[in-house]
């Protein structure tokens, strides 16, 4: 008998998070990948047509956020991936800290834009996901987050 | 065709200026992304902004990039696998709120397709460079394979 693929969530905010996971996705579909983002146009646009959307949100907009947390919450529910990996921002944070609650797998890649210290996400990412990494050698730390590489 | 963008919030005459100039030396085509500059190019195609979706067309075709150094530019260069020729905006000419673009090129100089052009002197040869690399799609940098293996080994074990 053999295992099905590991079915995965990948999730971008709209713009460079989107971006580098865009330069990700030759491996993540090598699974059952699902990808998520704010910005479902962009996408499109770059051939992923049946991206799942979510609301943009960050920390200066607290009811937009909670809108945010709840339509992560479902998507991360209905899809019940084995893996849960985010590129940023806040949006991937929260599919993150729901997918804990399901017993998904989790990894935070912090953008490869944050080369002096890790973004605010993502030290809260260290917290919560399984794993974090950060993209630049120099901002590794032990235990969180390590390096493995880079986009780029 | 050489694709030459400043990005979509500030002007930066001193890259089109700079590409103006060099854009009669070329055996190709020039179109310019030139924001919201004051100075008004002559030797090639010049627009204040550019569609998101005719935008990754014009990348799709282009031979090389040349960019201000921000980081939306390289990523979008690298998912075409095209040379990106980067020239950083300054501080101290009022080109940007800080250098965080100086310590862009730093960090990202040698990466396979990234070619850096510190002023206006550098620019030239840097694009002789860039266009003479031709079809870089095979070469993956080794922090990129190492970063898609961790993942691979991530969804496969939950472990890195």
């Amino acid at each position: 008998m053999t295992t099905p693929p590991k079915t995965v969530l990948a999730v971008a905010s709209g713009g460079g998070h989107w971006e580098q996971l865009m330069l990700l996705r030759e491996t993540l579909e090598g699974y059952r990948c699902t990808f998520a983002t704010t910005d479902t146009a962009v996408a499109r646009l770059h051939g992923v047509d049946e991206a799942r959307g979510l609301p943009d949100c960050n920390k200066d907009r607290p009811f937009r956020s909670m809108w945010c947390a709840v339509a992560a919450f479902w998507l991360v529910l209905r899809l019940r991936p084995d893996v849960v990996i985010s590129t940023g921002a806040a949006p991937g944070l929260f599919c993150i800290l729901f997918a804990r609650i399901i017993g998904a797998k989790t990894l935070w890649i912090d953008s490869v834009a944050n080369a002096n210290k890790l973004s605010l996400s993502g030290r809260m990412a260290c917290r919560i996901a399984h794993e974090c990494l950060t993209q630049w050698e120099h901002i590794a730390a032990d235990p969180a987050p390590k390096y493995r590489g880079a986009v780029l | 065709m050489i694709l030459v963008t400043v990005g979509m919030q500030l002007g930066f005459d001193r890259l089109i200026e700079a590409m103006d100039a060099i854009a009669p030396q070329l055996d190709t085509p020039v179109i310019a992304q030139t924001g919201k500059g004051t100075y008004q190019p002559q030797n090639m195609e010049a627009r204040v902004a550019i569609s998101p979706r005719e935008f990754e067309a014009l990348v799709a075709q282009s031979r090389l990039i040349v960019s201000h150094a921000g980081i939306g530019t390289v990523l979008t260069a690298a998912r075409y696998s095209k040379p990106v020729v980067l020239f950083p905006r300054r501080a101290g000419l009022g080109e940007h709120r800080n250098d965080h673009q100086l310590a862009t090129i730093a960090n990202l100089a040698g990466r396979p397709g990234i070619l850096i052009a510190e002023n206006e002197v550098d620019l030239a040869p840097a694009i002789k460079q860039g266009l003479a690399l031709g079809d870089i799609s095979h070469r993956v940098s080794e922090q990129a394979a190492s970063l898609n293996r961790a993942i691979a080994l991530f969804i496969d074990t939950g472990k890195l």
